[in-house]
């Protein structure tokens, strides 16, 4: 089968392979390696899309990544559906299916566009001015409709099936670009032994020799070298040749992302393949070789299908063997649109006429052209074209009036002359330059360790541009560090020139016209519009660009922005460069979210982490709560029992019995040297000389600034070695402000800091039979009250395993914690569960643990601190050592606000309604008449239901709350004002008596 | 009254991820320390040891079943296969120093064959290349969200030592990472 | 991604591995119960904040574990040079005393 568009004997792809494919339902044979956009070309299919705003109906205008028309859907399957899909881009695959967007009810006939019509009322700055009154209109009406009738595409409304990968590399020469010039600099530097990565958008190496003919690079066809130079490189153990990529972001120190499309163009990928890889290239040296963009010429109704670049036209014919009409005119104002008539022309093409801007053009390829007999019409303008779905015609004028001339076309070429691509340049900070001879900005003042060349760098001519690359990939790979030989140039000729053409608009797009002449396909931005923006006001061109919206779509200006900036300028009167560029940001072209966030999905979104017990819990049906990364068992409901239930009875046990709790996730850190105790009375309020071997202590460490900065119980091992604990949330920033004292205040100390936290599971045993629970299983350590009182701490052995075995409690009970080796958790609790069984002893979750220590007036810090509160506030000066002339904290605890009266102090509060609790956070007043707002003197820091108190308890802090026990005060809550009196912090066994019950 | 020992339940048993180019496994357990000391102690330490304890920045040293990474100026992360008794050799050491069991703390994932590097390579921002990272070299960095110590133990074999309740996720981004290793 | 020479390591490692730690040079006065609440103010919660030239404290949290010191250029982000904690402050033109 032959596409009626599709040329004998043109084009590299071998057309055997045939690969079919639908667009909007139709079905359509193309040839495998096409893009989407050359396949339905060669069908004679121009119209592919409507704009975004007057949804005017719109062709392909480029052979590549900067197509601001071409936007279509991907619909693999009903989870893969891609939108705004480049078809320039898009490689070709059996089975493709795409649609078109912003369209409805179909392509041809589309209701949105009307706009066009309406268009007037849409000009620049509509947005701004349109949609300000009634005021509440906004919201309700306005907001929601133009949400509704903006954007492009439809986001795929399933979970994304596909996986994507992450590879960070390091090289010394990273080469953007693999055109003629991206290829020279990579094989200098390769040559010269440097690590090298060459990354091209395209799925082959060659860039703008795709579509040039002519050129010969050492002794060959420059397509033929460019296939061969990406061979050799393939081939060398320090190049990695990715294709298909895209260098997107360039940031700080040469730290470039790329990011390639692995699999969407492969009809059926292979299950381990991922959709898109991204690269995080770290280079010493960056070699920028992205070439040029060709810009459109801007003129009346020069969106319609059928008009496009020069240059795409020749990608077309001289890559994928397709002719975009059959009676083509071209309009230009430089010479490289010549070069696309006279393919078009010698490939059989009938090539209407050639109307050139400039009055008297001249050189090789013009005289070429006349001598094919095509042509030239000087020193006229293209001031309109006839066909709205697909151009009939073009209307040509001299370019300073006179009378026009219709000229029967179906496809019509344009060529302004050529942007350098400076996107990545630019987004490395470096600064550019305005060429005036050549109208173009070009790299100016580098801040990287970076060069461009090519194209990208001005350099148009293809023996000067390959010399300049292959300098500057051998240099790159000097500064690298690499010892470098001579280099070597490949020779070349062309007739091409690439250099000159016009910026701004063309002849009848002038100040004086009402045409829509675009500039900005993809946000319909026209020259009026800019003109618009200056009139009123803007003067910036980052005003104009947001006023206009020039340059802000998914093209992110790559063809508009410099006419913008010309017809800005041009309008303000001012020089260019003076009006100046706007600033390049990343992503270069769009990148998926997909790419982005990479493997970091599901389970490696974040990491869960489990304690050594958490399968036993699972299996015993526990709840679990997240705390930080960490999962932990909130209560262990057991059949029929609510959370209050569960909670309610494992309380409960606890105290009857014996509760049997997770406690491996608090932070453990071994503090080791003759100057642990020393260092200890620095980091702690505490004193810790005198704490013997084998004792415990209860620790509070403060920031400089006298507040509680976390606690835990410490235990000392030896005379220079002590077990600390921190809290769970605390364990890291802990270590690191010890680390940060030892290392930076205290480096004379001769102590060691180690974080054990994951060395240790550890296995709570609390209750009035503990002791009995786990006195089986342990060996080697006299559990007896008077060998090993509360507070205490022993090696040993359990279930024959090592233990550090701890006497304390958090439960105001007598209690154990057991540390054993990580590994062997499961085993020894469970077999402390099995001895638990046997008294009636239960597992408790975090919730009954916080109820429990609530009722016993602990602290949790976090809790009942917030980084405002003092060892005295929370009741805790008992462990400041006063005689201590020094420790972390102590100049701060001595501020004026500190000592001040009226610092809230910690109490707690019983309802007068034993069943009413309190809301923790609800703030409390002594007052509860008086008028709003009201005076606010303290709040509830932690409040539960306590089943063995039979009441409700509280803990709060309130401004001179110690005075005040006894008093009534008020929480005032939306619906009611509760009353609560003012206690102790201590609402179960007040003696103590039960830690060796 | 002792029973039987308690069985020991490694956090990624039976997890494996084996391909054609690259296989990731679990580590057999091993007895490990940190070990702390400042430069006048390590000559003591070294010969207490059996091995010179490294010191220059990522160097590794390994001497029949037992190594020492170096891991900062005055820190090592000593790996004995065997499971000997370390503590009580390096307890002997009068000289200043702190070596504390971290055995269970840490837990070793081996990434083995020749799309090892690559397979590293997606979550660790270091340099791993042979010129960077040469056989032997090791390194306390990153992998993905988690913090690893990493060690190259030949040209295609890395160690990957991680906290134990971050092993799941270790093991479960390099089994990841290894489907797209190949290349 | 900023590349960072830890003075420890001796090479550039990923700013993944490190974090920052505030200003640097701010010693912790041996007599700290004996300052004025002023010398304390200004200790504990003055900080310069300069543009362009900064002395600051990182950590190589996730490499050696080292506090050290660095002089980087806040406009340009770029580091003029990390030394190891304890050593004196080095003179650089332009820095802010």
């Amino acid at each position: 089968m032959t596409a009626p568009f599709r040329i004998a004997g043109k084009g590299r792809l071998t057309p055997a392979r045939v690969a079919r494919f639908t667009f909007d339902g139709a079905g359509y044979a193309g040839l495998e390696g096409d893009t989407l956009a050359s396949a339905l070309l060669a069908n004679g299919v121009h119209l592919v899309g409507r704009s975004f705003k007057y949804h005017r109906p719109r062709g392909f205008l480029s052979a590549g990544a900067e197509e601001p028309n071409a936007l279509v859907g991907i619909h693999r399957d009903a989870a893969r559906k891609t939108p705004n899909v480049r078809a320039t881009v898009q490689e070709l695959y059996d089975g493709l299916t795409a649609v078109s967007q912003n369209r409805w009810p179909s392509l041809k006939m589309d209701v949105g566009a009307v706009n066009d019509l309406a268009s007037p009322f849409f000009s620049a700055g509509f947005y701004y001015k349109t949609f300000m009154w009634p005021k509440a209109a906004w919201k309700h009406l306005y907001e929601p409709q133009i949400r509704s009738a903006a954007g492009l595409g439809v986001a795929p409304d399933q979970p994304d099936p596909d996986h994507y990968a992450a590879r960070y590399a390091h090289c010394d020469v990273l080469v953007v670009g693999g055109g003629a010039a991206g290829l020279a600099a990579a094989l200098s530097a390769a040559e010269a032994g440097a690590r090298v990565i060459i990354a091209d958008e395209q799925a082959e190496l060659g860039g703008a020799l795709r579509f040039e003919t002519g050129t010969n690079i050492e002794g060959k066809d420059g397509w033929a070298w460019a296939s061969e130079s990406a061979a050799r490189l393939a081939a060398m153990d320090n190049v990695r040749l990715l294709t298909r990529t895209t260098a997107f972001g360039y940031y700080a120190q040469n730290f470039v992302g790329l990011v390639e499309r692995v699999s969407d163009h492969l009809a059926a990928p292979l299950p381990d393949l991922p959709r898109e890889r991204l690269w995080q290239v770290r280079a010493r040296r960056v070699v920028l070789a992205t070439g040029a963009i060709e810009r459109h010429m801007v003129f009346p109704d020069n969106d319609r299908p059928g008009v496009m670049l020069a240059s795409a036209a020749r990608t077309y014919l001289n890559h994928y063997g397709v002719a975009v009409g059959k009676a083509v005119g071209v309009y230009t104002a430089n010479d490289s649109a010549y070069h696309a008539a006279i393919d078009l022309k010698k490939a059989g093409v009938h090539v209407a006429a050639i109307v050139d801007l400039r009055d008297n053009p001249q050189g090789p390829a013009v005289d070429e052209a006349r001598g094919l007999g095509i042509e030239i019409s000087a020193g006229r303008a293209v001031t309109g074209v006839s066909g709205r779905q697909r151009i009939s015609a073009m209307t040509v004028q001299p370019k300073n009036g006179g009378a026009s001339r219709t000229i029967p076309v179906d496809a019509l070429l344009t060529s302004a002359g050529w942007t350098p691509s400076v996107h990545l340049f630019s987004q490395s900070r470096g600064k550019v330059a305005f060429d005036e001879a050549g109208r173009r900005f070009l790299p100016g003042t580098y801040v990287q360790d970076c060069v461009s060349v090519g194209a990208c760098n001005g350099t148009d001519e293809l023996g000067a541009l390959l010399g300049e690359a292959a300098i500057a990939g051998h240099a790159a790979a000097k500064a690298a560090g690499i010892k470098v030989g001579r280099v070597a140039k490949p020779k070349a000729s062309t007739g091409e020139r690439w250099a000159g053409g016009m910026l701004g608009a063309a002849p009848g797009a002038g100040a004086d016209s009402k045409a829509k002449a675009f500039v900005d396909f993809q946000n319909d931005v026209t020259a009026k519009d800019i003109r618009q923006a200056v009139r009123e006001g803007m003067r910036s061109i980052e005003h104009v660009k947001r006023f206009t919206t020039n340059g802000m779509a998914t093209d992110q200006g790559k063809t508009s922005n410099l006419h913008g900036l010309a017809i800005a300028a041009e309008t303000l009167g001012k020089p260019i460069p003076e009006v100046g560029l706007t600033t390049f940001r990343a992503p270069y072209t769009p990148v998926t979210f997909g790419a982005i966030v990479n493997h970091a999905r599901g389970s490696l979104f974040d990491p869960t982490r489990r304690t050594a017990m958490h399968g036993w819990a699972e299996a015993q049906g526990a709840v679990f709560e997240d705390v930080g990364q960490w999962k932990r068992a909130w209560y262990f409901p057991r059949a029929g029992e609510d959370m209050h239930a569960a909670v309610d009875r494992e309380c409960r046990t606890v105290r009857q019995s014996a509760g049997i709790f997770d406690a491996s996730t608090l932070g453990k850190i071994e503090v080791v040297g003759p100057d642990a105790a020393t260092f200890m009375e620095l980091l702690y309020t505490n004193p810790w000389q005198k704490l013997a071997p084998g004792r415990c202590r209860y620790g509070i460490m403060l920031r400089e600034d006298g507040f509680i900065y976390d606690d835990g119980v410490v235990g000392r091992l030896a005379d220079d070695r002590f077990h600390v604990t921190t809290t769970t949330g605390g364990a890291a920033r802990v270590m690191n402000h010890m680390e940060d004292y030892l290392q930076t205040e205290f480096p004379h100390l001769k102590v060691y800091l180690t974080s054990i936290s994951e060395q240790w599971a550890v296995i709570a045993v609390q209750g009035p039979k503990s002791r009995d629970i786990i006195a089986p299983l342990v060996e080697g350590i006299d559990l007896s009250d008077a060998a090993m009182p509360h507070m205490s701490v022993r090696e040993g052995r359990i279930c024959g395993v090592p233990t550090r075995l701890f006497r304390m409690s958090f439960t105001g009970e007598r209690g154990f914690e057991i540390n054993v080796p990580a590994d062997y958790g499961q085993a020894v609790w469970e077999a402390v569960w099995a001895e638990g069984e046997k008294h009636g002893a239960c597992a408790y979750g975090t919730e009954a643990m916080h109820v429990l220590r609530a009722e016993k007036g602990y602290i949790i810090v976090g809790q009942e601190t917030d980084g405002t509160v003092t060892p005295n506030d929370a009741g805790l000066d008992w462990a400041v050592g006063k005689k201590k002339t020094d420790f972390v904290g102590i100049r701060g605890l001595m501020r004026p606000d500190l000592v001040a009266p009226g610092r809230k102090q910690l109490v707690g509060l019983r309802t007068k309604d034993p069943k009413t609790v309190l809301e923790e956070g609800a703030q409390i007043v002594a007052d509860p008449n008086q008028p709003v707002p009201m005076k606010m003197i303290g709040h509830v820091t932690s409040s539960y239901w306590s089943e063995n108190c039979g009441h409700s308890i509280a803990l709060a802090l309130v401004a001179d709350g110690r005075a005040l026990t006894g008093k009534t005060l008020h929480v005032p809550m939306p619906d009611r004002t509760i009353e609560v009196e003012v206690t102790g912090t201590v609402f179960f066994d007040e003696k103590g008596e039960r830690l060796d019950g | 009254m002792a029973r039987t020992e308690a069985a020991r339940k490694p956090v990624l048993g039976g997890r494996m991820a084996n391909h054609a180019w690259v296989g990731v496994t679990p580590a057999e357990p091993a007895k490990r320390l940190s070990l702390r000391a400042p430069a006048e102690s390590v000559a003591s330490l070294s010969r207490t040891l059996g091995l010179k304890l490294p010191e220059r920045p990522k160097q590794s040293v390994l001497k029949g079943d037992r190594a020492a990474l170096w891991l900062g100026p005055d820190e090592w992360l000593l790996i004995d296969r065997a499971e000997s008794n370390l503590d009580a050799a390096v307890d002997r050491v009068r000289v200043f120093h702190s070596a504390v069991d971290v055995s269970h703390r840490n837990v070793g994932i081996l990434v083995e064959g020749q799309g090892a590097e690559a397979t590293i390579a997606a979550g660790c921002p270091q340099d791993v290349s042979l010129q960077a990272f040469p056989v032997g070299a090791c390194s306390r960095t990153v992998l993905g969200k988690i913090e690893i110590v990493l060690w190259r133990t030949g040209e295609a074999q890395f160690r990957v030592e991680c906290w134990r309740s971050f092993a799941d996720y270790a093991f479960t981004l390099l089994a990841e990472a290894a489907r797209d290793a190949n290349g | 991604m900023l590349l960072i020479r830890c003075p420890y390591c001796e090479e550039e490692r990923p700013e993944l591995e490190f974090r920052h730690a505030g200003e640097a040079h701010l010693v912790r006065p041996s007599n700290i119960t004996e300052m004025s609440d002023e010398d304390f103010e200004g200790y504990f919660f003055i900080r310069q904040n300069p543009k362009g030239l900064v002395y600051e404290r990182w950590r190589h949290v996730h490499g050696c574990a080292r506090f050290f010191n660095a002089v980087r250029d806040t406009v340009s982000d770029k580091f003029v040079m990390t030394y190891k904690a304890g050593e004196k402050k080095p003179v650089i033109k332009g820095a802010a005393e």
